[in-house]
């Protein structure tokens, strides 16, 4: 039995359906993000789990127990909100032992873990400061440590780095991570950012329009992306059409002058998705020209117009010479870097 | 050369603010200085039954106001009146506030302008509502009342301290409402979620998070409402009329019935001061007190 369990879970909004049939199982101590675009519904699941709302259908379990039955008040869970949502007329310290105080942790044991709490955060000294006064990635800490310091059963976080700058937000997913790591605590990350996304969590649950796409560690999701969306939303990304030429020996998996040996199980016609970096320059392969040749430092990037529409390569910069502008190609890549799905929906 | 420049120029763009600024200031000295300083000095002319008003600087007016008894009565009324009046409309229209904000869209909009809306009825026919609801024994509730056998005098109501409180503290209510709702609006959307999910019930959340969040507002709506209840007119001279006088009243009835002028400025002159002194003193508490927090 998982120790979170979401099954079926749906929400509407009067006719407007938001979140539909959303069936997830957490492990303990697991690193989970939903990740979506804006208005996909992942506050509205973060919400339900957290008591705020309502499913209108599904269940929602937690260590087998109903846990839509229990008051937000009594779930004991840790929440992470995307404004911080700090209470501007306490301090630091006041606003992580807010938790405490209602738990009736008495004054010393309670001073005890705020500062350890604090500190863990790396906030030793700031106690007495009012949010107002704090940095938007201190103000994000006081949020952390104010939701950790419960020592809540699951830590749900709300879009919680993104109103930092890329560099403080890297800084604190590296944080973030480590201090997930320390304490186990099993925590649900809700993000736009599919980076952010994949660098924190053991499994991502890919959304769009209230529905989950994928579930799966970021390597699935990136290298096996199972929809057109998925792939899309997860990277640059190339969509060749393709069909199975039967009338060669063995039967041959065909786009434009690319070919190769057709895969078991796959007959009709199909669209390979490719990740730019996994296409070479070749001497036979997929007739493409080069439309525009960009330097990015580590990398070159290359528009190329081929038969089967357009496409993007990406190759290491490692010092050899990269065909220019205007300059005939043949791409090439390897069977085992694509993946295939029936053309126009889901594999 | 290019600091002289500088200053030239800066002494041009001064000239230009001060040049911009003089219809509004020539209209603030015309309409509210000049009358203000004119009402001070005529608190130390003389006047007399007989010779009318004398342009001559005496304490005459002032040492009446300090000596009678009658004078330092009705201030105390005006000011004890008008804290009544300021704490019910706190006590009623924080609550108000709130719950007017937790309503869902249509209700809302509805409800803002039942509450807003007698502002835009003259405080005559509100208060005058008041006087035909409870006025002796022809007031409708009076009379209905008596009726069911409740009551058997009219409450009184006219004439009554209780009267103007409850008239005032029902004219004032909106710029309290208006107010604590200003507050309101600067307070973070999921704040109660997260009291909620560290474990506080409803009633924690709001003593503990909302109310310390709101009392800014309160306390703003509490001077607006304190000092126009102080020097409000309408009200008191209806439910109070000559017999039960306030600061306002009592130097309106100087000035056109007494026709002793002096003596209604100096009375309305330390209405002015007394509530200055009030508003600015109690705004400093304010600002001081919540500095750290909410700026
Ligand atoms: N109270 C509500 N009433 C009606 N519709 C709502 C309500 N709350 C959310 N929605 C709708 O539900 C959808 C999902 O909203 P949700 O807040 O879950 O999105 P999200 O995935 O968190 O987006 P974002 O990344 O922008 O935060 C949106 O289309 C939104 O308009
Ligand atoms: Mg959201």
């Amino acid at each position: 039995m998982a120790f979170l369990e979401l099954d079926g879970v749906g929400k509407q909004f009067g006719s407007q359906t938001v979140v539909d049939d959303f069936s997830l199982a957490v492990e303990r101590g697991e690193f989970i993000s939903f990740l979506g675009p804006s208005g996909c519904g992942k506050t509205t699941t973060l919400q339900m789990i957290a008591g705020f709302l309502e499913p209108s259908r599904g269940a929602i379990r937690l260590e087998g127990r109903d846990l839509t039955k229990v008051h937000p008040a009594k779930r004991g869970l840790g929440i992470v909100f995307q404004s911080y949502a700090l209470f501007p007329h306490m301090t630091a310290a006041e606003n992580v032992a807010f938790g405490l105080e209602m738990r009736n942790v008495k004054r010393n044991e309670r001073a005890k873990r705020v500062g350890a709490a604090l500190a863990m955060v790396g906030l030793k000294g700031f106690e007495e400061r009012y949010p107002r006064r704090m940095s938007g990635g201190q103000q994000q800490r006081v949020a952390l440590a104010r939701a950790l310091v419960i020592q809540p059963s699951v830590l749900l976080l709300d879009e919680p780095l993104s109103n930092l700058d890329a560099k403080l937000r890297e800084e604190m997913q590296i944080e973030l991570r480590q201090i997930q790591r320390t304490i186990g605590t099993t925590t649900i990350l809700v993000t736009h950012d599919q980076n952010e996304a994949m660098s924190l969590s053991d499994r991502i649950v890919v959304m769009s329009q209230g529905r989950i796409e994928q579930i799966g560690t970021p390597q699935q999701t990136y290298e096996r992306p199972a929809s057109a969306f998925v792939s899309q939303f997860l990277g640059k990304t190339n969509d060749f059409a393709a069909n199975v030429d039967r009338t060669a020996q063995p039967a041959r998996l065909v786009a434009g002058s690319w070919h190769a040996p057709a895969p078991v199980g796959v007959t009709d016609t199909v669209t390979i998705s490719l990740r730019p970096e996994r296409i070479s320059f070749a001497d036979s392969g997929l007739a493409a020209k080069i439309v525009t040749r960009i330097f990015q430092g580590n990398h070159w990037l290359f528009q190329c117009e081929t038969e089967c529409g357009p496409a993007i390569v990406i190759r290491q910069n490692d010092g050899s010479p990269q065909p220019g502008e205007g300059e005939a190609v043949r791409l090439d890549w390897r069977v085992e870097d694509m993946s295939l799905r029936a053309s126009g929906g889901a594999a | 050369m290019t600091a002289a420049a500088d200053t030239s120029t800066q002494t041009a763009e001064t000239r230009a603010s001060w040049a911009l600024t003089l219809p509004a200031l020539m209209l603030f000295v015309g309409v509210l200085v000049i009358p203000l300083l004119m009402t001070v000095m005529l608190s130390f002319h003389d006047w007399g039954q007989y010779k009318g008003i004398e342009p001559v600087f005496i304490l005459k007016n002032w040492q009446e106001i300090a000596s009678d008894p009658y004078y330092a009565e009705m201030f105390w009324r005006t000011f004890r009146i008008a804290l009544l009046a300021t704490l019910i409309t706190a006590v009623l229209g924080a609550p108000e506030a709130y719950i007017l904000n937790r309503m869902s869209g249509r209700w809302k909009g509805i409800f803002l302008l039942l509450i807003l809306g007698p502002l835009l009825i003259s405080v005559v026919a509100r208060t005058l509502g008041w006087a035909l609801l409870f006025g002796g024994n022809n007031g409708l509730v009076n009379k209905l009342l008596m009726s069911l056998g409740l009551i058997r005098a009219p409450l009184p109501f006219m004439f009554t301290e209780t009267g103007m409180v409850v008239a005032l503290a029902h004219v004032m209510m909106p710029f309290m409402v208006l107010s604590v709702w200003a507050a309101l609006q600067r307070v973070d959307p999921q704040i109660e979620n997260a009291a909620m999910s560290l474990g506080a019930g409803a009633f924690t959340i709001i003593r503990r998070i909302i109310l310390p969040q709101i009392m800014p507002g309160v306390l703003s709506g509490a001077i607006i409402v304190f000092s126009l209840s102080a020097s409000a007119f309408a009200t008191p001279a209806i439910i109070g009329g000559r017999r039960l006088k306030v600061a306002a009243t009592l130097a309106y009835d100087e000035f056109l019935n007494t026709l002793n002028w002096p003596l209604g400025a100096a009375v309305a002159v330390l209405l002015l001061l007394a509530l200055v002194l009030i508003v600015v003193g109690s705004n400093a508490l304010i600002e001081r007190r919540y500095a750290e927090v909410f700026r």
